[in-house]
């Protein structure tokens, strides 16, 4: 009995707030939009019978999918998004490489305290964070300011409302997510293989991309998707970093239902962004498990 | 055998620069006298008054205190269940859907999560407030409370329980008793974890509330969608503020804890 509870109760709190606005989020990508409160239809009436169910399920249709072929906006926001988070998954490994590195290479009983500068902006306002870079890339902004200080501009430059902005933006939060799993990685890394291979006629460069890229190839990969699935669904960052010219369809989704109030359309935006996630999901998952197996 | 070269030592400290410069400028300049948030105009802390006698501001950060409380507080039992389901309870049907559901919410987008939660809510007539937003954030900080709390339940040593109750211990005790101040620190890192992603949260709240209720970073969005003010910035300085203290506290008490746990198991270790 108490065994059926423990499970039955959080069991039950997610079929209700997790497994049936899915369900519910399916069937309204599924009605056709109507000017009623809510403003989509059919409604279920399950006091109507069978007859009202049959009916029910007769007016659900893929219209709302055809419109999305047909209207290029969605498309090119789907590949754009997942342009801008590939591009940004390769910066940010780009950037948070060396520092992973560097961590792991660092004395002993400075690598806590380094782990936790790297883990303390996490813990702040992901919002707060995002907006600190508005007052930094505007048009009289400090990093503007620098530029022109130095000379190494004459006229300053359009930054903020352009997708280097989003880049920055995104490369700045989601950092930690790529340092961490790199760095645990490397600091597993027994360090005479180094030398074993250094001793073996290797230089140091050649050691670093046979040695210690392949023993951090795990790391890289979970830090990567870590970066690479929330970024696909950004919704802050685009918003107030990006510009008119910023096309994610997080925003996208967002408009639709808050701007348009078209709740059929802007579901059918989500299922098919679900369905585009669910290959990367599975992938990441995938390689966690073979991590796993691998630490026995 | 440490070779900590200068490249090591340039990625450290430029790292670590990008990392916490747009912090700190933006801490410096909210005590800037001058309107304009890119002039420095001199030392004033005339945005913290504004702030403080913004009554919008200060509901939202109340509406928003108690979402957090009250969600993180739920979310951390529901969550310590959930991964007592996980790792303890065995087989049973439906688990797969149960961890499923346990590891979707960490990788979903956000508009979704927010999306289809307030279509159920349309769908049941729940008035949407400061209870819709609470119902949403435990279900999300539920699961992140689930993952963390199992990860240290797996390398609990279970025959610690089966020992209390071999002792005569009842199933009920066993758990207070023994399991439960084991898992202590990280059903706490739990809670703090699910209290500062819903402080944080701008976007699932966008969804599910409704004209009542407006949290902090619903305020913050709208007020930032028009460009840069001083007085956000002097309201990120607090938060800022409060969540630097509050982990470099918090990581104190857990260093120290585990000192005391690691002499504890020495003690226990040493023959009698």
């Amino acid at each position: 009995m108490r065994r059926f509870l423990l499970i039955a109760v959080p069991y039950l709190w997610l079929v209700a707030l997790f497994l049936i606005p899915f369900a519910i989020v399916l069937k309204i990508s599924l009605s056709d939009v109507a000017l009623a409160r809510p403003p989509y239809m059919p409604q279920l009436d399950i006091s109507g019978g069978w007859e009202a169910i049959r009916s029910f399920f007769s007016a659900l249709d893929f219209e709302n999918f055809v419109f999305l072929t047909s209207d290029d906006l969605y498309w090119k926001a789907y590949l754009s998004s997942l342009q801008i988070a590939a591009i940004s998954t390769v910066l940010t490994l780009i950037v948070g490489y060396p520092i992973a590195y560097a961590m792991a290479r660092s004395a002993p009983e400075w690598r806590p305290t380094l782990l936790m500068l790297v883990i303390l902006p996490f813990w702040t306002s992901f919002l707060i964070r995002v907006y600190a870079w508005m007052g930094i890339l505007s048009n009289e902004g400090l990093l503007n300011q620098f530029l022109l200080w130095t000379g190494i501009i004459s006229e300053p430059l359009t930054i903020l409302n352009t997708n280097a902005a989003v880049y920055i933006g995104i490369v700045y939060t989601y950092l930690p997510f790529m340092i961490l799993p790199i760095y645990s990685a490397l600091e597993r890394m027994d360090e005479s293989l180094l030398e074993a291979a250094v001793d073996l006629g290797c230089s140091r460069l050649s050691a670093f991309w046979l040695v210690t890229i392949p023993l951090s190839k795990n790391g890289i990969i979970a830090g990567c998707f870590l970066v690479f699935i929330p970024v696909i669904g950004e919704f802050v960052i685009p918003s107030l970093l990006g510009g008119s010219g910023t096309l994610m369809i997080g925003k996208v989704l967002w408009e639709e239902f808050f701007s348009n109030r078209d709740w059929p359309v802007a579901s059918a935006v989500a299922v098919i962004l679900l369905l585009i996630l669910v290959i990367p999901i599975i992938l990441f998952q995938r390689n966690e498990q073979k991590q796993r197996e691998a630490e026995g | 055998m440490n070779r900590f070269s200068w490249f090591n030592a340039t990625s450290l400290t430029l790292g670590f620069a990008f990392l916490y410069m747009p912090m700190i400028i933006l801490v410096i300049y909210s005590f800037n006298a001058s309107k304009l948030v890119t002039v420095w105009a001199g030392f004033s802390t005339q945005w913290y008054g504004e702030l403080f006698r913004n009554e919008e501001f200060l509901n939202a950060a109340w509406v928003t205190l108690k979402v957090a409380v009250m969600s993180s507080s739920i979310a951390t039992v529901l969550g310590t269940m959930a991964a007592l389901v996980l790792v303890r309870a065995g087989r049973f049907s439906g688990r797969t859907l149960f961890s499923g559901m346990i590891y979707a919410p960490l990788v979903m987008p956000e508009v979704i999560t927010g999306l289809s939660l307030l279509l159920l809510f349309i769908g049941i007539g729940l008035d949407r407030g400061v209870l819709t937003i609470v119902l949403a954030h435990t279900t999300f900080s539920m699961c992140y409370v689930s993952v963390v709390v199992s990860s240290r339940l797996v390398s609990f040593d279970q025959s610690l329980e089966e020992a209390a109750l071999d002792l005569g211990c009842s199933a009920y005790d066993a758990f207070r008793l023994v399991t439960l101040p084991i898992i202590a620190p990280a059903v706490i890192s739990g809670w703090l974890l699910a209290f500062t992603l819903s402080l944080d949260d701008l976007v699932i709240a966008s969804f599910t509330t409704g004209p009542s209720a407006t949290t902090l970073p619903i305020k913050i969005f709208s007020a930032v969608r028009l460009g840069v003010s001083p007085e956000i910035n002097a309201l990120s300085t607090i938060m800022i503020g409060i969540v630097t203290v509050g982990v470099i506290t918090a990581s104190l008490i857990t260093k120290q804890a585990a000192v005391r746990q690691a002499r504890d198991e020495r003690m226990a270790e040493r023959p009698a």
